[in-house]
């Protein structure tokens, strides 16, 4: 069972794991919205340790405004970064308001 | 034509002793002669091996781009799911899943990976050095329109750019606008124009 479906509002956890993480660090804490589901996958962080009889994991494509995630840049307010996160790396967040 | 950049210092992502010998090269030599010895593995299925790696590269690219440009329906499986409608090519896709991204008039797409290297190798062949410089890497996701610029591509602000980080097991390709002059081409002659950087989204007219 899916937890998120397209436009969702969505925040990127920092869980601070070890090993092979596929979350890079300028996403964690930032806030974006779904742009689609990927379906299941299985988790690296297992894999890379050897481990493939984990569970599939659900991955989303998530789109964040290149302005909130780069805020000191001169970003035309359209550009926009859409990046592969993986359910655990997610939370359910509110809308900001988009202050100038 | 295809070309690979150098824009700024890039950091060696190899390095190699005086001998031009690089470890895992050494290492891998190695295991090679072993298994060789050992009547596990010949030398042919090596570079046979070798040969499948290196074979995918931008022809295979330009001609699911040409069909996209010329067969509305197959457009439209492209963008619905890519690896499906690039295998109807005849072209084995070993990754989980393409995602084609479109561009248009008011948008532009740009494809990353800042954690390594993910490219759909195996209709794109091997990535261009550049794509998995760190510079790249880095620069791609936080000042993508500068690198565009020093690729030559100056977008207008008015354009929207969209940057696509494949960090986990998506894989994409950017299906550019086709040419104005679309209808008086011929397929080859269409192929002929597409080059790897418009696959990938550092160039964006086909002329």
């Amino acid at each position: 069972m899916k937890r998120f479906s397209d436009g969702d509002c969505v925040k990127v956890l920092a869980l601070g794991k070890e090993g092979h993480v596929r979350i890079p660090h300028y996403v964690r804490n930032q806030i974006g919205h779904i742009a689609g589901y990927c379906g299941t996958y299985l988790n690296p962080e297992d894999l890379a340790v050897g481990n493939t009889s984990g569970q599939a994991v659900d991955l989303y494509r998530v789109a964040f405004e290149q302005r909130q995630l780069w805020p000191n840049q001169p970003i035309p307010k359209h550009d926009m970064l859409v990046i592969e996160i993986y359910d655990h790396w997610l939370a359910p967040a509110q809308e900001t308001s988009d202050a100038p | 034509m295809p070309h690979d950049h150098h824009h700024g210092e890039h950091e060696a992502i190899i390095t190699e002793d005086e001998a031009g010998n690089i470890e895992a090269q050494i290492i891998v030599d190695a295991l090679q002669d072993v298994l060789i010895a050992k009547g596990l593995l010949t030398a042919l299925e090596v570079t046979g091996a070798i040969a499948k790696l290196e074979s995918p590269g931008i022809h295979l690219g330009a001609k699911v781009i040409a069909k996209a440009w010329t067969d509305p329906a197959y457009h439209a499986r492209l963008l619905a799911d890519g690896r499906a409608a690039i295998q109807e090519l005849d072209i084995s896709v070993t990754e989980a899943s393409i995602i084609v991204v479109e561009n248009t008039p008011q948008v532009h797409n740009l494809v990353t990976c800042t954690l390594c290297s993910c490219y759909p190798r195996s209709i794109l062949g091997q990535p261009p050095s550049w794509y998995i410089s760190k510079a790249y890497r880095a620069r791609s996701v936080r000042e993508p329109r500068k690198v565009l610029a020093e690729f030559g591509l100056d977008l207008p602000e008015d354009t929207q750019l969209i940057v696509h980080d494949s960090n986990a097991d998506m894989r994409y390709l950017v299906l550019p606008e086709a040419p104005a002059d679309l209808q008086t081409r011929s397929i080859a002659d269409l192929e002929a124009l597409i080059s790897r950087d418009h696959l990938i989204g550092v160039t964006r007219a086909v002329t």
